[in-house]
C-alpha cells in the first residue's frame, strides 16, 4: 500500500504543475500587473512611478514565461512562473498583495471554516442515511412516496432562500439564535447551530434520495433474504448488512469531499459573518490578488488529491476484496 | 406521562434561561460604553501613509493625529488645531528666501510653522520600551522570543512617550521612500521643498538596506523643505502660494509616525507573523486598535494616554448658521471620548446587518436598497421622512449631501462628441438637456441625490444655489423653481449641430455614439435601458460596450472611451480640488494615463482663472472667478454635470451626539451612548418566542412515536403472516 501511496504522491506533481501553469494563464489573460496595482493602490493619485515601485516590490516586473534579459537557464528559472511555482511546491505561499502572511490567514481562517463544515457534514451524513434507510424500511408506502416527493422539494429550492428564512425565522421573528457572528469555543456554539441546521436540511434531498437508491440496490440481494430468513429484526437487516454493503459507494462520494471541507462555504459563510476560508479566494480574485488566487488553488488541487487517495484507501477498509497495489 | 414530563422540564429550563438568546454581543458589554459598528470590506492598509480609502480612514481617523482637524460641529466645514496649538502660522518668502508680504507677486515659498502642544502622548506600545543605552528594548526580536506573541500588545511591557516635532518630519520621509506606495508622495513632491530630490535618493538607500537586510533608520536623513526647529516646532516649506496644503495637513498621510515604531515594524520577525505598522497602528488618537481581525472583528479602546480634548460649543450665531440643533451641544465642555470601546464586526451581507440593527444589536446602520422602502416613507411633495415602524422604534434619520459628484463625461479628444467647435458644443448641450437626471435619481436612487448645475457640490465654497446656480444651458428658472429645457431646445441644439432628428447631415445615417461601462450585471440591465432611452429621445443610438473594471480604466486613460460615467469624492472642501479634474494640465492623454482630467478637457481661458483662483483665500474676488469657470464649463459642457448624492443614515434613540460630517473622520470620539436604554430596549425587543419550540419538540416526539408503532406493527405483521 506504501508504494501505492508514494506512486500517486508523484502522480500528483505534474497535474499539480498544470494546474498551476491554467492558473497563471488565465489569471494574466485578465489580469496585467499593471492592473493589479492599480487595484491594490486605488482609484486616486496612481501615477506610473508608483505603478512601477509597486511591481519592483512585489515582483510582477519579471516576465511570466521568459525572460530575454536573463542569460542562460535564467532566461526560464528568472520569470514569475518558476519563482512563485517553486514556493508553492514548499507550501510556502508568501505573502498577498496586501502584505499578509497567506500562510497564517489560511491557519486562521480554517478554523471557523472546519467549525460550520465538520458537523454540518457529519449530521447531514447521519440524518440523511438514517433518513434514506427509514425511507427504505417503508418502501413503497405513502410514507417513502410523500418523502420523496419532499426530497425533490428540498432540492429544488435555492440554498440563498434557506438562508435568509431561516434567519428571518429563528432570528428575527422567534430570536432563539442571533442572525449572524462568530466567536471561537463554546460561546460559539449558538453561532454555529443556525448555519449548520441550514446545510443540513439544504442537503437532505439530494442526500435521502442517493442514499435511497443505494440501498434500494441492496435490499433485494440475496444476502438481505438470507438475514431475513434467520429472522433478524428489520433494523438489524438495514444497519448491520445493507447500510454495511452500501458504503463503498458511500465512500466514493464521502471520503473526497473531507479534506475539502477546509475551504468552506462562500455562501454560507457570508451571510453568517464566519471567517472562514469560503470567501478568501473570492474576495482575492476581486481584489486581483494573484498571490492569494494560486496558493488557494494549490491548496485546493492538493486537498482534492489527497481526498482521491483516501477514498482509495477507504476501500480496502470496508472491502477486503479491494487490494492496493 | 413521557410527554407531560418532556413539557414540563423544557418550559422549566427555558424559564430558567430567561433573557436575550440572540445577542451576538457579549451581554455585559451591552451595559458599557461600548459602541456596536460593523464594517463590510476589511480595510487593507492601516499605514497613514498608504491608505486611500474611506473604510481605513474611519477606523485610522480613530487613532492616528495629523496636526489639523475639521470643527466637528461648525458650517462651512472649518479647520481647527489638533495637536497644535494654533493654526499653522504661514510666512511667505521670495526666491532668496526673504520674508515678503501675501499678496506679493515674487512669492516663490510658504513657510507653514506649526507649533506643537507639549501635552499630548502615544498611546502604549512595546516599541516604546528602552533599554539604559536608550536603544529599543525589543529591537532585535527572534523567533524563539516570539513564539508566544501574536499582537504587539502580547509583549510583557509597553510604555509611551511625548510627540515631537521630528515625528511628523518622520513621517513625511517614510512618504517619501517609494516601495511604502504612498499614494500621494506624486502630488507632495510637486509642493514641499527637496521632496522630489530626497525621495529618488532615500528609495535607493531603502533599496540597497533591503537587500543587505538592514533597518533604514530615516532619522539620519533630512529634506531641505522640512525642518525641526525644536522638540515641538516643525518649519513645513512649500512651493509658491498652495492654500490647500492646510487641508493636507488635516489628513492622515500627515500623522506623526515615531521612529521606534519604524524600527521595531520593520524586523523581519514581526513581518512574517503579521505584525507591522499596516495591521497594528500606533498613534496619539483617541482609540488605540486593539484587536485587528479584519476577518472577523476589530476593536477599538479608549487610549488612556489620550490627551485632554473638550466637546465643542457653538454661540447662538454659529449654532443657526450651522443648522446645528440644540441636543447636539448638551455635552459641551464635557472630556472626550464619551465610548470607551468599538466593536467593528465584520458583515458582508446587508441583510443580516440590517435585522441586527433593527434588533438593537448595532447602534447605527445606513440604508441600503433592501431595507429603503421599510425604512424611508417618502410623501407625495417628495419629502423623506422616517416610516412608522422606524418611528416606533425611536429611530433618528439622518441626511447630507456628500461632497461628491458622479457625471457622464465626454471625451473631448473623441472626433465626434469631443472638440471645441460651435456645432459639437451644441452636440454635448443637446445630449445635456435630454439626460433627464431628476428622473434618473427618482428611479435608481430613492430620491438619494440632487441633479447637479455645475462641477461644485453644495458644501464647497463656490457652490451657489437658485437661480444663480442654475445652470442655464439645461434649466429654466420658472417661478423660483429649476425646470430642465424641453426635448424641443435639445432638438433644436442637435440640428444646428448637424444632427437634425438624430440624422448626420453629412454621412444621411443616424448618429451613433458608444458608452462605454462597467455596469455588466444582470441588475444593471434596467440602467442601461434608461440610458439608451435617452439618447433615443433624440434620435441617438447609444451603443453600450461593457466591460470589465481594467478594460474600462485603461480605455479612459488612452482616450479612447467616447462616453462613460464617473465620479469624484472631494479630499477636502475647496473648489480646486473639483475644478483641477477639468484642468487642462491634468488631462489623462498628455500625462500617460497619470491625470485626473479624464474627459481630457482643455480650455486656455478657464486653465488661466483655475490658476489664479487656486491660491485664493474664500473671498468675494475667488467667488467671481468661480462663477466664471462654471459658466465657462457649463457652454463647452465636457460633462453631463450629473448628480450630488445624499447620504442617509439611521441610529437608536441610544446614540448620541450624531452628526454628518463629510470631511472628518475622527468623529468617533464626539459620540455618546447611553448603555442602560440600549441593554432596556434590547431586552424588550428580543424576547424569544417560546411556543414554536415546545411544538418543534411535540411534533418530533410524536413522528417518533408514529415510526415507532408502524414499524413494530410491520414486524408483527411479518410474524403474524408467517404463523398463519
Amino acid at each position: 500500500m506504501l508504494s501505492y501511496i508514494i506512486r500517486r504522491i508523484l502522480y500528483a506533481v505534474p497535474i499539480l504543475i498544470g494546474v498551476n501553469l491554467i492558473t497563471f494563464l488565465l489569471f494574466f489573460m485578465v489580469n496585467s500587473p499593471d492592473d493589479m496595482a492599480r487595484a491594490q493602490l486605488g482609484a486616486k493619485q496612481v501615477t506610473p512611478e508608483l505603478i512601477q515601485s509597486w511591481k519592483e516590490s512585489r515582483g510582477y516586473d519579471k516576465p511570466l514565461f521568459i525572460n530575454h534579459k536573463s542569460e542562460g537557464i535564467k532566461k526560464a528559472t528568472d520569470t514569475l512562473f518558476v519563482q512563485e511555482s517553486l514556493k508553492l511546491f514548499s507550501f510556502s505561499f508568501g505573502f498577498s498583495d496586501a502584505n499578509r502572511d497567506i500562510g497564517s490567514d489560511i491557519k486562521e481562517r480554517m478554523v471557523p471554516s472546519l467549525a460550520i463544515a465538520l458537523p454540518t457534514f457529519m449530521i447531514a451524513l447521519i440524518t440523511n442515511i438514517s433518513l434514506a434507510l427509514l425511507l427504505v424500511l417503508f418502501r413503497g408506502s405513502p410514507l417513502d412516496t410523500s418523502m420523496m416527493v419532499v426530497a425533490v422539494m428540498i432540492m429544488s429550492i435555492s440554498g440563498l432562500f434557506y438562508i435568509i428564512a431561516g434567519q428571518v425565522l429563528f432570528s428575527k421573528i422567534w430570536h432563539w439564535v442571533p442572525i449572524s457572528g462568530y466567536e471561537s469555543g463554546w460561546d460559539g456554539v449558538k453561532f454555529i447551530i443556525l448555519p449548520v441546521l441550514i446545510g443540513v436540511f439544504a442537503g437532505i434531498g439530494a442526500g435521502v434520495r442517493w442514499y435511497r437508491s443505494i440501498f434500494l440496490e441492496q435490499i433485494n440481494q440475496d444476502y438481505v433474504r438470507t438475514a431475513r430468513a434467520k429472522g433478524l429484526s428489520e433494523l438489524k437487516v438495514l444497519f448491520g448488512h445493507v447500510l454495511r454493503n452500501g458504503m463503498l459507494p458511500i465512500l466514493t462520494g464521502v471520503v473526497v469531499i473531507i479534506p475539502s471541507l477546509f475551504m468552506g462555504s462562500l455562501i454560507m459563510e457570508s451571510f453568517f459573518g464566519i471567517p472562514g476560508l469560503g470567501s478568501y479566494t473570492i474576495d482575492a480574485i476581486n481584489a486581483q490578488d494573484f498571490a492569494i488566487v494560486k496558493a488557494m488553488v494549490f491548496l485546493g488541487s492538493v486537498l482534492y488529491i489527497i481526498g482521491l487517495i483516501l477514498t482509495d484507501i477507504s476501500y480496502t477498509l470496508f472491502d477486503p476484496r479491494v487490494k492496493l497495489s | 406521562m413521557i410527554i407531560k414530563w418532556v413539557i414540563i422540564v423544557l418550559s422549566s429550563s427555558i424559564i430558567m434561561y430567561a433573557g436575550v438568546w440572540n445577542n451576538p454581543h457579549d451581554s455585559e458589554k451591552v451595559k458599557t460604553d461600548t459602541l456596536f459598528t460593523s464594517f463590510s470590506l476589511p480595510p487593507k492598509k492601516l499605514d497613514p501613509v498608504v491608505s486611500y480609502s474611506a473604510n481605513e480612514w474611519a477606523i485610522i481617523g480613530q487613532i492616528y493625529e495629523p496636526p489639523l482637524q475639521y470643527n466637528y460641529l461648525k458650517r462651512p466645514y472649518i479647520l481647527e488645531p489638533l495637536t497644535l496649538t494654533t493654526l499653522p502660522t504661514i510666512r511667505y518668502l521670495d526666491k532668496d528666501n526673504n520674508e515678503i508680504e501675501e499678496d506679493s507677486k515674487k512669492v516663490a515659498y510658504s513657510e507653514y510653522i506649526l507649533e506643537l502642544r507639549k501635552d499630548i502622548k502615544y498611546q502604549n506600545h512595546p516599541s516604546f520600551v528602552k533599554n539604559i543605552k536608550g536603544e529599543l528594548f525589543y529591537g532585535a526580536l527572534d523567533k524563539n522570543s516570539l513564539e508566544e506573541i501574536g499582537t504587539p500588545y502580547d509583549f510583557t511591557k509597553t510604555a509611551t512617550r511625548n510627540l515631537r516635532a521630528e515625528d511628523y518630519a518622520y513621517a513625511i520621509k517614510r512618504m517619501a521612500v517609494r516601495q511604502n506606495h504612498s499614494p500621494v508622495l506624486d502630488s507632495m513632491q510637486y509642493h514641499i521643498v527637496g521632496l522630489e530630490k530626497f525621495s529618488q535618493m532615500i528609495t535607493q538607500i531603502a533599496k540597497e538596506k533591503k537587500q543587505s537586510h538592514q533597518i533604514l533608520d530615516l532619522r539620519s536623513y533630512t529634506i531641505d523643505g522640512v525642518t525641526v526647529i525644536d522638540s515641538h516646532t516643525l518649519h513645513i516649506k512649500v512651493k509658491g502660494k498652495y492654500p490647500q496644503f492646510l487641508f493636507w495637513l488635516s489628513m492622515n498621510f500627515f500623522a506623526p509616525i515615531p521612529w521606534e515604531v519604524d524600527l521595531f515594524y520593520q524586523q523581519d520577525e514581526l513581518i512574517a507573523k503579521n505584525i507591522t505598522l499596516n495591521w497594528f497602528p500606533v498613534g496619539t488618537g483617541a482609540y488605540y486598535l486593539a484587536e485587528n481581525n479584519p476577518n472577523k472583528q476589530m476593536r477599538l479602546l479608549e487610549n488612556p494616554n489620550y490627551h485632554g480634548e473638550y466637546y465643542p460649543s457653538l454661540s447662538q450665531k454659529e449654532r443657526v448658521k450651522s443648522n446645528v440643533p440644540m441636543e447636539l451641544l448638551k455635552d459641551a465642555g464635557f472630556k472626550l471620548p464619551f465610548i470607551q470601546e468599538v466593536i467593528y464586526s465584520l458583515e458582508k451581507e446587508s441583510i443580516p446587518l440590517w435585522n441586527k440593527f433593527l434588533q438593537g444589536f448595532y447602534d447605527a446602520s445606513g440604508i441600503s436598497s433592501e431595507a429603503f422602502d421599510q425604512a424611508v416613507h417618502i410623501s407625495s411633495s417628495g419629502n423623506m421622512g422616517l416610516s412608522n415602524e422606524m418611528q416606533d422604534k425611536g429611530i433618528a434619520l439622518k441626511g447630507s449631501v456628500e461632497p461628491s459628484i458622479f457625471y457622464l463625461a465626454f471625451n473631448m479628444v473623441d472626433p465626434v462628441v469631443g472638440g471645441y467647435s460651435e456645432s459639437a458644443k451644441k452636440l454635448r448641450q443637446a445630449i445635456s438637456i435630454a439626460q433627464n437626471q431628476e428622473e434618473y435619481i427618482s428611479i435608481f436612487m430613492n430620491e438619494r441625490g440632487m441633479a447637479a448645475q455645475g462641477v461644485i457640490p453644495p458644501g464647497i465654497f463656490g457652490h451657489e444655489k437658485g437661480e444663480q446656480g442654475t445652470n442655464k444651458v439645461v434649466y429654466d428658472w420658472v417661478e423660483g423653481k429649476r425646470v430642465r429645457k424641453s426635448l424641443g431646445v435639445a432638438k433644436r441644439l442637435l440640428a444646428e449641430a448637424g444632427y437634425p432628428n438624430g440624422i448626420s447631415v453629412k454621412t444621411g445615417k443616424p448618429l451613433k455614439l458608444h458608452y462605454d461601462t462597467t455596469a455588466t450585471g444582470p441588475d444593471d440591465r434596467a440602467l442601461m435601458d434608461w440610458r439608451r432611452k435617452q439618447f433615443d429621445k433624440l434620435g441617438i443610438q447609444l451603443v453600450i460596450r461593457a466591460t470589465d473594471y481594467n478594460r474600462f480604466q485603461d480605455k479612459v486613460r488612452k482616450g479612447k472611451a467616447q462616453l462613460f460615467s464617473w465620479g469624484w469624492n472631494a479630499d477636502y472642501p475647496d473648489p480646486e480640488n473639483f475644478f483641477f479634474l477639468l484642468y487642462g494640465g491634468n488631462a489623462a492623454v498628455d500625462t500617460d494615463g497619470a491625470g485626473i482630467n479624464s474627459s481630457n478637457y482643455k480650455n486656455k481661458k478657464f486653465d488661466t482663472l483655475f490658476n489664479q483662483m487656486k491660491t485664493m483665500k474664500n473671498t468675494p474676488e475667488r467667488m467671481q472667478l468661480i462663477n466664471e469657470m462654471t459658466e465657462i464649463l457649463r457652454e463647452d459642457a465636457p460633462w453631463v454635470w450629473g448628480i450630488h448624492p445624499k447620504s442617509l443614515a439611521l441610529s437608536h434613540q441610544w446614540y448620541k451626539n450624531v452628526l454628518p460630517h463629510a470631511m472628518a473622520n475622527n468623529t468617533l470620539k464626539y459620540k455618546r451612548i447611553d448603555a442602560d436604554l440600549r441593554a432596556k430596549k434590547q431586552q424588550e425587543w428580543n424576547q424569544p418566542v417560546i411556543s414554536p419550540f415546545i411544538l418543534l419538540i411535540l411534533f418530533i416526539l410524536l413522528i417518533g412515536f408514529l415510526l415507532f408503532r408502524a414499524y413494530h406493527n410491520r414486524q408483527k405483521m411479518v410474524i403474524y403472516k408467517e404463523k398463519h
